[in-house]
């Protein structure tokens, strides 16, 4: 399988996620046409592209949410199943949304402390019976859970709901609440939208630290130059198809992507590099 | 990071009871009946299905409170451990059937260890089946469906005398055996040398212990991995399944669990009332139990006790209220209709000035106890 896809025969450890052949419509509409993507294992991989471009439709297929038409998936190696949403999470894929979806009445630990369900097993006699075992594993899900608040640094408002969180913080909570699923891949859609200056530069060094510490991220954005610096790889979609993929500077330099996304006038160097060609 | 952890100053809770509150209501409970027979054991009955009524809005307050899944038909699985208790603890099925009058000669008397458990194990099955195809629906829709559920079993008990006699139809059951505790049945007068105890106020006794015991499970379910599962289902369940929560099993469990409440809460009903019939159980009753969780903080365990006792007792209160009321417009008012339209006002302001209801949880999560965690943690190391 490598073999097809030069762009990874670098690679020895399988890929963190590898998909072929994507394809999903709705009604008449054609969001994705046969994507094939391959993300390096403890890389962060940048997905942009313009508005409507099917980059959150990816999203959701990885994560189940939709049902794709078509299309292979392999999550390191190991082909799964992306038609059940908690089977996803189960597999090693755990996302954000573009629009926080936070359990807002619950606590920001409580908000955590959910997403170790998929890693931990008690079940109803237990919690009635208050067994050791039961005990034990709540113990070990609230030091986790307040572990990672303390990992994404909201752990002084452990105790608050959710809800009364500031938007950057509420972005970190889901962050932290993906993590606690201990996913192989982190996905990360849209992050900084919303975000002032001084939190986009926080929420840089979260998901750089987050890659030192051995994940893989897939991330979309729209902030160009955040996705510019922190990326190692970029996919470039556009009308649900992938026009361009590399280094930040190689799809900087693409002509298609300029035309499609980034505008002529992008930065100071494909222009220069437009009027060379 | 840990001590840096405890050393943290942390928000304060701000209105879960306090140990000591919890002490002074569960004295308060206990003496009650003592303080209620004073003025007669009309009141220790209110108060008794006062608890009934808190048992059932426990149990919906799994349903709705914590899984957020709008059920209307609730009083569907009372009327199912009601029934349930009557048919395995009356003459009706040894009447209807002659081979299980010659299976139990001295006719059908279940003792209160298996018939509790079954009505609870029945109830829990149609909790399931009510369950199973509404998985899918949320808000109005499932509250559609499960408004239709409860109006059917209603409708199967008040028609199912015909062509075989089950429930003995709009008729309803008759002489069921009171609940028998320890060999002494509670629906004598107990009696203790210097004092007599009556009937009601034996109940009471049972029905304070069950009420306990759910409080306790529900608190526990509560603070619990398939708890928290539940809220997250009831605040995104989109978000809920991306974390990996089987939505589909939980839902059903907490129908299970609910409806589990509800037949536990309709055995007691049939053997303190020694009758059942369908009209016990029309969509008024559903909307009341929902109404009680609702008017006492939705999800909220003390809410939920409150808003129970309120509206289970406010009507028998307003009854009171009513009688003068009457008298002073010279009887041109109804006392029934007045009293309906006080509970509505009543429902009403407690509304309009309290919209999370009278006990609403607290803005603050409560204090977990991860410090004493650490510490024990710490001991064993």
């Amino acid at each position: 399988m490598l073999e097809t896809h030069p762009s990874t025969v670098e690679i020895n450890p399988p890929p963190a996620l590898s998909v072929k052949g994507v394809c999903k419509s709705f009604g008449g509409l054609q969001a994705l046409r046969d994507i094939d993507l391959n993300i390096a294992q403890g890389t962060i991989h940048g997905l942009i592209g313009p508005n409507g471009a099917g980059k959150t439709t990816f999203f959701n297929i990885i994560s189940g949410l939709y049902a794709a038409d078509a299309g292979e998936f392999r999550l390191l190696g190991k082909p799964y199943k992306p038609s059940q949403v908690h089977e996803v999470a189960r597999a090693g894929i755990a996302r954000t949304f573009q629009n926080i979806r936070l359990f807002k009445e619950m606590s920001v630990l409580e908000n955590v402390m959910v997403a170790r369900h998929v890693r931990t097993h008690s079940g109803l006699l237990g919690a009635i019976f208050r067994t050791p075992a039961f005990k034990s594993e709540e113990h070990e899900i609230k030091l986790r859970a307040y572990a990672l608040l303390d990992y994404v640094g909201i752990e002084r408002f452990a105790s608050l709901k959710a809800k009364t969180l500031s938007y950057g913080d509420q972005r970190r909570l889901e962050i932290a609440r993906a993590l606690a699923t201990d996913p192989h891949l982190l996905a990360l859609d849209e992050p900084a939208a919303g975000m002032n200056a001084t939190e986009k530069v926080e929420l840089k060094n979260l998901i750089e630290q987050i890659q030192r510490d051995g994940k893989t991220v897939l991330l979309i954005e729209h902030d160009v130059k955040l996705v510019m610096g922190l990326c190692k790889t970029i996919t470039v979609l556009d009308y649900g198809t992938k026009i361009a993929q590399g280094s930040p500077s190689q799809v900087q330099k693409d002509p298609l992507v300029i035309k499609a996304y980034l505008g002529s006038s992008a930065t100071p160097t494909t222009e220069s590099s437009d009027q060379k060609s | 990071m840990q001590t840096q952890r405890t050393q943290q100053s942390k928000p304060l809770a701000l209105a879960p009871p306090s140990l000591g509150l919890k002490v002074l209501f569960t004295a308060l409970a206990l003496l009650l009946p003592i303080l209620l027979q004073v003025f007669g054991n009309a009141w220790v009955r209110i108060a008794d299905f006062a608890l009934l009524y808190v048992l059932l809005a426990l149990g919906l307050n799994i349903v709705v409170g914590y899984a957020g899944l709008l059920d209307m038909g609730y009083v569907a699985f009372f009327a199912v451990g009601a029934y349930m208790y009557a048919l395995l603890a009356s003459p009706q099925l040894t009447n209807a059937f002659p081979w299980i009058a010659a299976m139990f000669p001295d006719g059908l008397h279940t003792p209160l260890y298996v018939a509790i458990p079954l009505s609870a194990l029945f109830a829990g099955m149609f909790g399931l089946l009510l369950g199973a195809p509404t998985l899918k629906l949320r808000g109005d829709y499932l509250a559609v469906v499960t408004l239709g559920f409860g109006e059917i079993i209603r409708v199967f008990l008040n028609n199912l005398d015909r062509p075989i006699n089950i429930t003995n139809g709009p008729k309803g059951i008759g002489e069921i055996d009171p609940l028998t505790v320890m060999g002494f049945p509670l629906s004598r007068k107990l009696d203790l040398g210097f004092t007599e105890i009556p009937s009601v106020t034996l109940y009471y006794y049972l029905f304070i212990v069950l009420v306990g015991f759910s409080i306790l499970i529900c608190s526990r379910l509560e603070h619990s991995r398939i708890g928290r599962a539940w809220m997250a289902i009831r605040e995104d369940e989109i978000a809920a399944k991306a974390m990996g929560i089987n939505t589909r099993n939980l839902k059903l469990t907490a129908f299970g669990m609910g409806a589990t409440f509800g037949g536990v809460s309709g055995a007691m009903f049939a053997s303190f009332q020694g009758f059942v019939s369908p009209e016990s159980f029309s969509l008024m009753e559903s909307v009341m139990i929902l109404g009680m969780i609702v008017l006492g903080g939705i999800g909220y365990l003390p809410g939920v006790v409150l808003g129970a006792l309120l509206l289970a007792a406010l009507p028998e209160v307003l009854r009171y209220v009513a009688g003068p009321l009457q008298e002073l417009t010279g009887g041109r008012l109804d006392a029934a209709i007045l009293r309906q339209l006080l509970i509505a006002l009543a429902m009403v302001s407690v509304m309009l000035l309290r919209p999370r209801g009278l006990w609403p949880s607290p803005e603050h999560a409560e204090q977990d106890q991860i410090s004493n965690d650490d510490q024990a943690e710490e001991a064993h190391a």
